[in-house]
């Protein structure tokens, strides 16, 4: 087990030998199938061109734990989303991943929508899930006092829930390198020379060449790209953009649920969603590009989502802002995930992981393990995989800033470092030290909230950066 | 980790928080507050104790390298408020945070030495204030590294000793302020180079450092990584690309008022900044406000007066004297962005005449100042100067005793010379 960043990576463990798999793109899908394959006694890297795991579309998403109920029904993505969100929330309780389940409502704003919800719940149904509940337009102010005027009803989704989407893929990659992955950090694969009925394939890195028996596309918006390395053009990523606003904390008490829109004619509209950290999140736009990199913001698109922001939750534009981001979607014009076994190229793809694969993440990962054991690949006996506990940055759970106990025994958990997010010395210094550790101060932040606050750094940037770079003595 | 007496017992061993009183907590070690405590230890106000969070006590000054603190750097006139506060008898204590509250007058500290429940007579908020940062503005494009306020580069210059590439090789400062000013001259001394000054109003106090950009904004970040370079809207409308590593947010300042929020103070809706009377007091019997906390930014001579000020309504307040009335609110109106305080006692139970703090939100040249309570009108002057909206008219409010307490808001307006409003 080991996490590198620089040099030749270790071709393979056993030197002559090569790996039985190669995971490439540790997002929140390849981390999972990495910690899915590290319950067998198989030698596994977890490659990845950047310089962190969960770097791309992974950490810019909604932050829900759904349901399924509006999958396509028949869909891979419906079972695997149904499937998976019960396997996180599980999994997400085990290892200490924040999840609230606060429930969804479907808000109609107009005739149209209001006639549509009934379908929706028959479509929930068949997506195998039964606790829809309609709402009349009191129910939905009881539930909601803050709401804009003008709704006319919602369906409620009791068991849609907001998970932390920087915790999870860490969890699972976590959990993969202590069971004994390799995971190799700033490794973009430039090239893949295919290996014969018994020669390994060899991945031609910028760090190396690796060589392994099966491998796992796992590329995410370079699926495509990654794909044609192999010499297949099954599909093509068009990268869907969706800017959001994350709000101060102070808006977190003008919203008790998420606040879906219901889908129709005039598109999809936006959600308001309350987020495990305690603000209040509005997006996102979809904007169909073709830049994979494209993950700025746009005047027009910030406009746009606070104009409906407004209508939804008046109260919610008189707060500051604290984030804005824009995260990419990897659609390829399928209502459906992309997963394909290639079993004469001992490959699996998984692509077009388009918006649910957060919650899908655990059950793609047993997917495509089984898409493997069916492309020969031996996993033999399973065994119990290293416990993982992760610290808490849910703001419903109780963080050490507040733990006499914890601060009686190490004095750095009552020393505020970030006092926006309340973020300790002993937290900065625990992530510091972790199994996987942070390459950029962005990437403290997803493992502390460090500096993701309303003042952005004014009062601890500084300070946070010293800890990063000088460490913490 | 005090820098004052002692401070009373520690985590309790049994790990439960420490529950401790007070006669005066002062939130906030900053000019506002660290002036507050010393007067009051010095009137013998009983146990008076300030919590500052930071590893030391002195506020913002602490990082301002220049001079123009009374005639004093900053850091050096950040020590001498601490030492005041100190010698008078106050505990300034260090690294200690205030993070809610448990009571009416009860807050919520975190500590090294462990949690704490701290119940006071009378509590002085004064949590400062901060700019608002890229986020806030929603200036569009990517998040690269690289781009910061003037807090954090004046800390990172000063407290944290970088210099050169360690923060960048070209910034780009944005800002209209003199805070624009002081950013440019610390990125300089640190050896960074500063491309331009992006300043949105037209006209303004000197900028100093390579190229003004009068009239302009930036339109959008660009850069995957770290900072490559920022688009500028010129005046004339033409957009261009400056580059650029490093971006500095300058002044628009915030209110840090979350303590006070959560604690259920009322805000003034000009400044967002605690609600209070001329003698700082909020709508909340017993809990106090000052300093900057009250509607951004003012110089630091500015906040330690009003930490005086506090002073003596706090000594009131600890001998007795009943919480007042809530007064009138004044509300600002045409060009005057934001007035503070935002309540007066009116009518016969005036007193002498409160000074206001007007802060314009345009240059005016000699404007109209008019006060009118409904229909009335209570005063009517043409100001004989030349007001910027990074500067604050002091205005003595001679006109509170013609008012009628029972009259409702009293407006103040700000008018151009020739009595249009700029926009």
């Amino acid at each position: 087990m080991s996490v590198t960043r620089r040099g030749v990576p270790p071709d393979t463990p056993a030197p002559g030998g090569a790996y039985d798999v190669v995971v490439v793109g540790a997002g929140v899908v390849g981390c999972a199938i990495a910690r899915e394959l590290a319950r067998h006694p198989l030698r596994v890297a977890l490659v990845e061109a950047s310089g962190d795991i969960g770097e791309g579309s992974s950490k810019a998403n909604t932050a829900i734990l759904h349901t399924g109920f509006d999958a396509v029904p028949g869909t891979l993505e419906s079972r695997m989303v149904r499937e998976g969100g019960r396997l996180l929330a599980a999994y997400a309780e085990e290892t200490g991943i924040p999840v609230e389940r606060v429930g969804a409502l479907l808000v109609a704003w107009d005739e149209e929508q209001l006639a549509a919800l009934p379908r929706l719940a028959d479509k929930a149904r068949r997506n195998g899930y039964h606790r829809t509940r309609p709402l009349s337009a009191a129910e939905l102010y009881a539930r909601e006092p803050c709401l804009g005027p003008g709704a006319l009803g919602a369906l409620e989704v009791p068991d849609e829930a907001i998970v932390c989407p920087w915790t999870t893929p860490l969890a699972y990659a976590t959990q993969a390198v202590r069971s004994g992955v390799d995971l190799h950090l700033d490794c973009p694969v430039e090239e893949v020379r295919p290996g014969g009925a018994a020669e390994p394939h060899r991945l031609v890195t910028r760090r190396g060449v690796l060589r392994t028996r099966f491998l796992v596309n796992a590329c995410g918006l370079y699926a495509d790209a990654f794909d044609a390395l192999l010499g297949r053009k099954d599909f093509t990523v068009t990268p869907r953009r969706g800017q959001l606003v994350v709000f101060d904390k102070f808006a977190r008490e003008l919203v008790r649920h998420i606040l879906l829109p219901v889908p129709g004619a005039l598109g999809k509209g936006v959600l308001i969603a309350p987020t495990v950290y305690g603000n209040v999140m509005l997006g996102p736009t979809a904007e169909d590009l073709t830049d994979k990199a494209a993950t700025g913001s746009t005047a027009e698109g910030l406009a746009a989502l606070r104009a409906q922001g407004r209508r939804i939750l008046p109260g919610l534009l008189d707060e500051e802002v604290t984030a804005v981001y824009a995260g990419l979607r990897a659609a390829t014009g399928a209502e459906d995930y992309r997963v394909a076994a290639h079993p004469e190229l001992r490959y699996v793809t998984v692509g077009g992981i388009r918006s649910t694969g957060l919650t899908a993440s655990l059950a793609l990962g047993r997917h495509t393990v089984e898409l493997l054991a069916g492309a020969g690949l031996e996993l033999g006996p399973e065994r119990p995989l290293a416990p993982v506990r992760m610290p808490n940055l849910g703001e419903a759970f109780p963080r050490p800033y507040r733990d006499a106990g914890l601060i009686a025994r190490d004095p750095a958990y009552g020393t505020i470092v970030c006092h926006c997010e309340r973020v300790t010395l002993g937290e900065i210094r625990d992530a510091l030290a972790s199994t996987v550790p942070p390459a950029s101060l962005d990437g403290l932040r997803r493992r502390t909230r460090a500096r993701a606050g309303r003042c952005q750094g004014f009062s601890c940037g500084a300070a946070v950066r010293s800890l990063f770079e000088e460490g913490v003595r | 980790m005090s820098d004052g007496p002692g401070v009373p017992g520690g985590a309790d061993p049994s790990g439960g928080r420490l529950e401790r009183a007070v006669d005066v907590l002062v939130v906030g070690g900053g000019p506002a507050g660290l002036a507050a405590a010393a007067r009051l230890a010095v009137a013998g106000a009983g146990r008076v104790e300030v919590l500052e969070r930071d590893r030391a006590a002195g506020g913002v000054p602490r990082h301002c390298g220049r001079g123009g603190f009374g005639g004093f750097t900053g850091p050096v006139f950040a020590r001498r408020a601490v030492r005041a506060a100190v010698r008078a008898g106050a505990a300034v204590r260090t690294g200690a945070g205030a993070t809610g509250w448990a009571g009416p007058l009860t807050v919520e500290v975190t500590a090294p030495t462990g949690p704490e429940r701290i119940t006071a007579r009378a509590v002085v908020l004064a949590t400062g204030a901060r700019e608002r940062p890229r986020s806030a503005r929603l200036v569009p494009g990517t998040r690269p590294a690289g781009v910061l306020s003037t807090g954090e580069l004046q800390q990172s210059v000063e407290l944290f000793g970088l210099r050169g590439g360690r923060i960048g090789r070209r910034a780009v400062v944005v800002g209209s302020d003199p805070v624009a000013r002081h950013a440019a001259r610390t990125l300089r001394g640190a050896g960074v180079t500063v491309v331009a000054t992006v300043a949105d109003r037209p006209y303004g106090p000197r900028l100093g450092g390579g190229p003004v950009l009068r009239g302009a904004t930036v339109v959008e970040l660009v850069g995957r990584g770290r900072l490559s370079g920022v688009v500028v809207r010129g005046a004339d409308g033409r957009t261009g690309l400056l580059r650029c590593d490093t971006l500095v947010f300058t002044g628009d300042w915030l209110p840090d008022h979350e303590l006070a929020r959560s604690g259920g103070v009322p805000l003034d809706p000009g400044t967002r900044g605690p609600s209070v009377d001329p003698g700082l007091r909020t709508s909340v019997p017993g809990v106090f406000a000052a300093g900057n906390l009250l509607r951004g930014v003012e110089p630091a001579v500015v906040a330690a007066a009003e930490g005086r000020t506090v002073a003596d309504a706090v000594h009131a307040h600890l001998a007795g004297a009943p919480w007042p009335g809530p007064g009138v609110p004044l509300r600002a109106e045409g060009a005057l962005r934001h007035l503070s305080p935002g309540r007066l006692p009116v009518g016969p139970a005036a007193g002498p005449a409160p000074t206001v703090l007007l802060r314009p939100a345009e240059r005016l040249p000699a404007p109209l100042l008019t006060v009118r309570q409904g229909d009335r009108l209570l005063y009517e002057c043409r100001v004989p100067a030349l007001l910027e909206p990074h500067r604050s008219l002091r205005h003595p409010a001679h006109w509170a005793v013609d008012a009628d307490p029972t009259g409702g808001a009293v407006t103040l307006r700000l008018a151009a010379e020739d009595g249009t409003v700029p926009v």
